[in-house]
């Protein structure tokens, strides 16, 4: 079923394709990047947020990626347990300091739009962010333990294992942190549907932000592979 | 005697006696209830409002401390070796491992909580509550301890990195457990007993498969 996946997972066929796709990516970022930019500059200001209303552009795409790129995490490590390959590993592994910046800048873009929206940096009572911080630490986590064990083929198994509770548990922490949020009745975001001209720059915004990560991931698992070349082949001098 | 019951009875023996961690864990759990209301002051209607939650918090830290020693210590002098050599499936060694700590740790600290209750004036219906979610949660907290344990095995200082890992996947235990005394409090139904129930159970059950993988693989070359 993965075979056209597999001929890709020999290192030096995915070097030759993902060299030849990344300028096409980079460009198409960029693009991405600067029509959002200019649709959501040039979109009135909302009737109720005013032009606080721009953040959501940074904010909401950033706190999709978190999610996403666990997915993608959960995703290699499976493939790393059960069919043992190499690239699947350095994918899982390159990919998690990426979305724990994605985190990180949904969290602090999150708490910047709370002060004007909620009046307070920090609303436990918006489930989201919370079950947000919580994935940050799980983020955190799962890259100290890929630095804390040195033989790196018992790294990559181990950590996959880890990656798999975590994408198991983080529904289940999502449900209990919004049950938890309406327990104690906290203040209610304003929820309504994004209207049209707020749309458009969004989904530029997103698809920019997809193709931003998939740029970085390539170049990152690239530089890993360099690197072990470089290894084998100082090693064989 | 079974292998199941000599495991089980041997990690009992080595957790109660000199350097195991049952007492600590205990005065751990004393210690964080003594900090808490010298922190946040001596009124006792709010400590009696967060008095559940802070006790839920206390005891899952405290079932933490002894964590690192489920697995490690018997991996670095070999016994780990011999134990996965024994007719018990390393699935049984992680089942007989986490009824140990939980016999250990978690059932201590669930019979202590009524007494610490006292100092943050829980009525007497919100400390039945709490017992209760302490006899329901603290199994999970062993359980899912047990998978990052064994996780951290062949990580030098591995207790440094363990609370890391799993306090963000004991969010739902505190929150439900928490929960069922929010509910006595607050006398509606919010439905934290099924799920604190649920999560316990699924994690309990599941947990000796993940863990029995994980020392698996740290047992291997």
């Amino acid at each position: 079923m993965f075979d056209w996946l597999f001929r890709y997972a020999n290192p030096a066929r995915f070097m030759g394709l993902s060299g030849k796709l990344l300028p096409w990516l980079s460009a198409a970022a960029l693009l991405a990047l600067a029509v959002g930019l200019y649709l959501g500059f040039s979109a009135p200001p909302d009737y109720q947020q005013g032009r606080t209303v721009l953040i959501l552009f940074v904010h909401v795409p950033a706190a999709i990626m978190a999610t996403l790129v666990y997915g993608c995490i959960a995703v290699a490590s499976l493939f790393s347990l059960v069919n043992r390959h190499l690239l699947a590993d350095v994918a899982a592994r390159t990919a998690a300091p990426l979305g724990a910046g994605f985190t990180f800048l949904a969290l602090t873009t999150g708490s910047l739009w709370g002060k004007p929206m909620w009046g307070a940096w920090w609303a436990w009572g918006d489930s989201r962010l919370t079950s947000t911080l919580v994935q940050f630490f799980l983020y955190l986590g799962y890259i100290a333990l890929w630095n804390a064990i040195e033989d790196e083929t018992r790294a990559a198994r181990v950590c996959a294992v880890l990656a798999l509770v975590g994408a198991v548990n983080i529904p289940i922490i999502k449900f209990s942190v919004d049950w938890w949020a309406t327990l104690h009745q906290g203040e209610s975001i304003v929820s309504g549907k994004l209207a049209g001209v707020f749309l458009t720059p969004f989904l530029f915004m997103m698809v920019f932000y997809m193709l931003l990560f998939a740029c970085l991931w390539l170049v990152r698992i690239r530089t890993v592979i360099l690197e072990r070349r470089v290894r084998a082949l100082m090693g064989a001098a | 005697m079974t292998p199941f019951i000599a495991l089980l009875a041997r990690d009992l023996r080595l957790s109660v006696r000199e350097g195991g961690g049952a007492a600590l864990a205990l005065v751990f759990f004393a210690l964080v209830a003594t900090l808490v209301p010298l922190g946040v002051g001596s009124d006792l209607a709010l400590l009696a409002k967060v008095g559940s939650g802070v006790l839920w918090v206390g005891a899952a830290l405290a079932a933490l401390l002894s964590l690192d020693r489920l697995f490690q210590a018997d991996y670095e002098d070999g016994s780990l070796d011999l134990i996965a050599l024994s007719p018990l499936s390393l699935e049984g060694t992680a089942a007989a491992k986490i009824l140990a700590h939980w016999l250990s740790i978690g059932l201590p600290l669930t019979l202590f909580s009524p007494i610490l209750s006292v100092f943050f004036g829980l009525s007497a219906p919100a400390v039945m509550a709490l017992t209760l979610s302490l006899a329901i949660g603290t199994p999970a907290v062993s359980a899912m301890g047990a998978i990052l344990a064994s996780l951290t095995l062949s990580v030098r200082r591995g207790g440094l990195i363990l609370p890391l890992l799993v306090l963000p996947l004991l969010v739902p235990v505190v929150i439900f457990g928490a929960g069922m005394a929010v509910e006595v409090q607050t006398g509606l139904a919010n439905g934290a007993p099924r799920f604190l129930l649920a999560f316990s159970l699924a994690t309990t059950l599941l947990s000796p498969f993940v863990t029995a993988m994980a020392v698996r693989l740290n047992l291997a070359g």
